[in-house]
């Protein structure tokens, strides 16, 4: 880790340097991803035990199977979009495939059918989307998918080129047949000619050349694509083109409708206004339909569920470090792709930095590992405080046998593991139900996103928030059909969870359920105190408390309630009941330290580096970084061996916006020869004096490649400070 | 093939003038023509009519495909190459690098297809695009003829005037003609020319009649209004298909159909929703609720610190520097009133658009209106690069200036204030404009 904390600050530096963070950032990650499954990395541990070996593929499994679901989940969800996107391919170019002679079709303009997909700000999320999408199309529509970037495409030339070597390089890919992928190479070879006319006569050829049989033979769908299959061109980042070469592309590639099937895919990232903005000439070449995909948060929310809010998958967080996660999503990125490269690291700190992670695995896995523990092991167990903790509880004799007795602890543990595991199925079960009862609360009292209330449940006794009491009296008052719909959900909760836990909750549930929907059969006519509660203003929170005492003074007063009253307080009481069993927070529990992360700071510190913090701490106290016990100075000053570097940037500290380099270059001798303690009258003393004074330069231009300071016009003998305060 | 006045309407003058400049086959022609008029107003449709039904050997090469001046010669020569060749005869490619070149080629191609005792005529249409050539294009096209010692004419086709192509260092002078944009009559005449076969033309004339009263005040492109035409028809013959009308029932039809025009101009003519779209609605007869137009969805959706990146990005880029200390500094003593307000700043800065600002200034912002404390970490930095990614902020100046970067914001006053409001953070009362 040390080693590690070296390369980030080195990193850091690289990064305040040059501007091209993101650049920079995604070379860090993909240096942190590299550390991290080098197995070597685990056994340079403190102590090379004989189970990292074991740690590394448990971790490695593990990660495995997250990254595998969120892969299938992110399919789901893509899934949606590309089937709207292909029934949109299906109607374009209906006439054009039809050789139409209809009179509208001849007189409208032709436009290029174009797909604008907004895909939200997260542009790190959209690599994979169009990664499937191309694969989707290739599949089931046509060979020719070409995807472009901004950055490729400069200039209509270079843009074209692309193209026509894309759509070109997908001929040769399916084609097996030699002779036909050396004329293509040729064609490669003359890479002048890559104009639209030149890729018209291409695709006429080819096209014709293959007849009525199809073009590909995977392509399975929508026969009538296959004598003329779509051009289509993914133009990923839209916002980054220049309007020059775009509308000169669009005008050029409207001209060859009637001989190219052209189809354009717009990836957006804002909002689709920008094709006007950018287009101001060429709009009317083209067709637009918007698509949307699903927004990221949501996103989210899913992958919350598919990954942490199961027991399908030992590992967890604990409530600061899934803040920190949630909070870089929030706050930062909007990138669920980057969400997950988060967790992965969470996995890899916790299985490194905690021997007994070994125990994080499905539970018949554990059970055998448990019985295989070393004795070292075994006192580690011991050592955990919430282990501590339990058998603080238990009789003196079960305490020594604990303490004393393995084979004792180890039994002990197998209930322990197992009980760990049941609460998690329970807990996940009330914490859905919960979530379904107080997520359609005016004002979400608890969180609208379950993710709230899960972090609030992690971190304390939900019951104790100040927010729990009015959100079940708000709960007292919901209208029948509400109700009805919430109970619906709980019992789909307990349907799509596994196991039979919390014993006959999901009966009772049925059974509540039943009994509304006979009340609703019987008594239409009884709505005596009823006219109430259909009056549930869902966004007026002030009327709402209001009501709500009035409620409560009518309640008091009049005592008697309907039927739905009494048995709304039922279900009530028994969601209240179900909170204060089940929902504790997960470090009460014995063994929690096994399955839980609790590195929040380390997430923090690698996925949200401070570059200018870490830079200004490496230069102001370099001690922190270099540990040499020389450099540990108390008080705030400059300890003169330090690094010249180090000196010159705490000297500069002191100054204003303009630095006068003289003065700078004396302070900086004074600190330096105070070290040396050289006569200053000695005859070395002119040679050492020029040595300083190289010295200084070199400091000082050191401090100007890291962005420090910067040379001036201003004034003469002077720089200027690029930086303000003290980092 | 149909005589060309009854294909090309309206356009009588300048066709007999350039029948007339064209002469007979054998003899030399003007040896550059320059086309000018706007959009839609028939350049290269009457060219192309012409030389076609006249049976001129021709070459048309539209600019825009050309981005670069060889794919441009050779358009031209392989064009050439193709004259009088029935499809399927093997031509092989031309390949030709400079005007030099090109010249010889040309010369040697004329002699081959045997069209070097008449004029060839070559159409550069879109020849704006030519400005963005080299600057030895131009002036040798003008002079082809005498380059190469063959008939020949060069027409240039464009929508811009003949002064602004003019090389300061002088050039031949193409004979000039100017392609006048359509009367509102004449509109009338070319859009009712092609009326669909199943109904006559006095009912289609009807309906251009009316399509061009919504029309015509917004919008003279031919092409636009055929465009428009083509859609609404069917929703204009709607009530005769049904039996409700007969076909001289003008008053009926009409009502029936200006209110679609009406809503047809607000929508598929800015181009709101697309004509597929609006073709779907007139088909399902359903109100268009549900449908929402492109400017529906402005808003967007940005992480918690980038709203706040943008705010304080809209504030440095419209207030003066000088105001910031009054705005974000706590305790910033005594500034006076009048002393702060100068007359000749106030309600200016936002008629006269964002200034640039330094990344720290932006910064500094950003700490002091983010109530809880933010540290400057690497995805703050990345967030402002998307930002710039995302055109909600430009980098001013050089892509890779290090030190010292300077942004713009680029946002209107209305969407920050939509952003601003997701923050609870009231941006006016931060504005010097708005004090
Ligand atoms: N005089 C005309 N007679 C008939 N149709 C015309 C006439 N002028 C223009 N059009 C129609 O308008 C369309 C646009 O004209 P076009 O020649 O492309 O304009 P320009 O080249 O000046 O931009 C043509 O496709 C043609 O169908
Ligand atoms: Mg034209």
């Amino acid at each position: 880790m040390q080693k590690m904390a070296a390369t980030l600050g080195f990193l850091s530096v690289d990064c305040l340097v040059s501007f091209h963070i993101k650049k920079n950032y995604r070379k860090f990650q993909g240096l942190i991803s590299f550390l991290i499954f080098s197995a070597d990395y685990f056994n340079e541990g403190e102590s090379l035990s004989e189970d990292s070996k074991l740690r590394f593929d448990t971790c490695q499994l593990l990660w495995q199977q997250m990254k595998s679901e969120a892969e299938e989940l992110q399919e789901e969800l893509n899934k949606n979009l590309f089937d709207k996107l292909i029934e949109f391919l299906e109607k374009s170019h209906l006439e054009f495939r039809k050789k139409s002679t209809n009179w509208n079709y001849q007189i409208k303009s032709r436009e290029i059918p174009t797909a604008a997909l907004v895909l939200g700000v997260n542009v790190t999320d959209h690599d994979l989307t169009f990664k499937g999408l191309t694969a989707m199309l290739r599949d089931t529509i046509t060979p020719y998918v070409v995807s472009l970037q901004a950055k490729e495409c400069p200039d209509v030339k270079h843009l074209l080129q692309k193209l026509a070597s894309q759509v070109m390089g997908c001929h040769i890919d399916m084609e097996s047949t030699e002779e036909e992928e050396e004329e293509c190479v040729q064609l490669s070879q003359k890479k002048m000619h890559y104009s639209m006319a030149f890729l018209s006569t291409w695709y006429r050829n080819v096209t014709q050349k293959k007849g009525s049989e199809s073009v590909n033979k995977k392509i399975t769908s929508s026969s009538q694509w296959k004598k003329s299959p779509p051009i289509v061109i993914i133009l990923k980042d839209i916002e980054s083109f220049s309007t020059k070469v775009l509308q000169d592309f669009i005008i050029i590639s409207s001209q060859y409708l009637h001989q190219l099937p052209i189809v354009l895919v717009l990836g957006i990232a804002t909002s689709p206004i920008i094709i006007h903005r950018l287009l101001p000439h060429a709009v009317s070449f083209l067709c637009i339909e918007l698509l949307q995909s699903l927004s990221c948060k949501e996103h989210l929310a899913k992958l919350l569920d598919k990954l942490l809010l199961t027991t399908r998958f030992p590992f967890k967080l604990n409530e600061k470090a899934l803040q920190v996660l949630i909070n870089i999503f929030l706050y930062h990125d909007f990138s669920v792709q980057n969400f997950i490269k988060g967790l992965q690291l969470a996995i890899l700190e916790h299985f490194y930095s905690q021997p007994l992670s070994i125990l994080c695995c499905d539970l018949p896995e554990v059970k055998r590992r448990i019985h295989s523990l070393s004795e070292d092991q075994c006192e580690s167990i011991r050592r955990l405080p919430s282990f501590m903790r339990y058998v603080e509880k238990q009789t003196p004799e079960k305490q020594v046998a604990s303490l004393t007795n393995e084979r004792f602890l180890k039994g002990r543990m197998e209930r322990k593991s197992l009980s760990l595991h049941i609460y998690h199925e329970n807990f996940f079960i009330v914490l859905k139900c919960l979530h379904a009862f107080t997520s359609s609360l005016p004002k979400y009292p608890l969180g609208r996103q379950i993710r709230e209330l899960y972090c609030a449940c992690l971190e304390k006794n939900i019951w104790e928030s100040q927010e729990y009491e009015p959100a079940l009296q708000l709960l007292r008052m919901l209208a029948k059909d509400e109700l009805m719909a919430i109970l619906h959900k709980c019992v789909e909760v307990f349907r799509s969870s596994p196991g039979k836990q919390l014993g006959s909750t999901a009966e009772k549930l049925k059974e509540f359920l039943a009994q509304f929907q006979s009340l609703e059969e019987s008594n239409e006519e009884e709505n005596g105190s009823g006219s109430q509660q259909k009056g549930l203003q869902k966004t007026d929170l002030y009327h709402l408390q209001k009501s709500l005492l009035e409620m409560k003074e009518l309640r008091s007063s009049n005592k008697k309630q309907t039927k739905f009253e009494v048995q709304r307080d039922k279900v009530v009481d028994m969601i209240d009941n179900l909170v204060r069993k089940y929902l504790f927070p997960p470090d009460t529990q014995t063994l929690y330290e096994v399955v839980y992360f609790t590195g929040a700071h380390t997430l923090r510190e690698h996925l949200n580096a401070a570059p200018r913090i870490a830079l200004h701490t490496a230069l102001n106290n370099p001690y922190h970084y270099l540990k040499n016990q020389a450099l540990k100075s108390e008080d705030d000053s400059i300890p003169n061996v330090a690094p010249d570097i180090c000196i010159a940037y705490k000297l500069h500290l002191e100054c204003s916006r303009l630095i006068n380099v003289v003065d700078w270059s004396e302070a900086f001798a004074t600190v330096v020869t105070a070290a040396e303690e050289t006569d200053p009258n000695s005859t070395a003393s002119e040679e050492i004096k020029e040595i300083i004074h190289a010295r200084f330069i070199r400091a000082v231009s050191e401090l100007e490649l890291l962005g420090f300071i910067k040379p001036t016009k201003q004034k003469t003998d002077h720089v200027a400070r690029l930086t303000w305060g003290g980092c | 093939m149909l005589p060309l006045e009854n294909v090309v309407l309206c356009r009588e003058s300048q066709v007999s003038s350039l029948m007339a400049l064209f002469g007979e086959r054998h003899h030399f022609s003007f040896p550059s023509i320059f086309i000018y008029g706007h959009k839609a107003s028939g350049k290269t449709y009457v060219m192309k009519t012409l030389l076609k039904t006249s049976e001129l050997p021709h070459v048309i090469v539209n600019c825009v495909e050309c981005f670069t001046s060889r794919i441009l010669l050779e358009q031209i020569l392989n064009q050439l190459n193709c004259l009088h060749y029935s499809e399927d005869e093997y031509t092989s490619h031309i390949a030709c690098d400079s005007f030099n070149d090109f010249v010889r080629l040309f010369k040697k191609v004329t002699q081959e297809r045997g069209v070097d005792d008449q004029t060839v005529y070559i159409v550069l249409d879109k020849a704006e695009y030519l400005r963005e050539m080299e600057a030895n294009l131009l002036p040798a096209f003008l002079r082809l003829q005498e380059l190469t010692n063959r008939n020949v004419t060069v027409i240039f086709l464009s929508q811009i005037v003949w002064e602004k192509f003019r090389p300061n260092t002088g050039c031949f002078e193409p004979f000039v003609m100017y392609f006048p944009d359509y009367s509102i009559g004449h509109l009338q005449k070319i859009l009712s020319h092609d009326h669909p076969p199943e109904y006559s033309a006095d009912f289609y004339a009807a309906y251009i009649n009316i399509l061009l009263g919504v029309f015509y005040t917004v919008c003279r492109d031919l092409k636009e209004l055929r465009h428009l035409a083509a859609l609404n028809f069917s929703k204009y013959c709607e009530p005769v298909v049904k039996g409700e009308a007969n076909e001289r029932d003008t008053r009926k039809l009409w009502r029936n159909i200006e209110p679609h025009l009406k809503k047809a101009m607000q929508t598929v003519y800015l181009r709101e929703i697309s004509s597929s779209q609006w073709e779907k609605l007139q088909q399902d007869d359903t109100e268009m609720g549900q449908l929402k137009g492109l400017s529906a969805h402005a808003h967007i959706e940005l992480p918690y610190y980038s709203k706040f990146i943008l705010i304080a990005a809209y504030l440095a880029s419209y207030n003066p520097t000088r105001t910031d200390k009054r705005f974000f500094l706590k305790h910033h003593g005594k500034i006076k009133k009048t002393n702060f307000m100068k007359k000749h700043e106030k309600t200016s800065n936002h008629l006269l658009g964002p200034k640039p600002f330094p990344l720290d200034r932006l910064l500094a912002i950003l700490y002091s209106i983010v109530d809880s404390r933010v540290a400057p970490t690497s995805n703050i930095f990345s967030q402002i690069t998307s930002l710039v990614t995302l055109q909600l902020l430009t980098l001013v100046g050089h892509e890779d200036q290090l030190d010292g970067p300077k942004y713009k914001c680029t946002v209107s006053l209305d969407f920050v204030r939509a952003i601003a409001r997701t923050v609870n953070f009231d941006i006016i009362k931060y504005l010097y404009d708005f004090l």
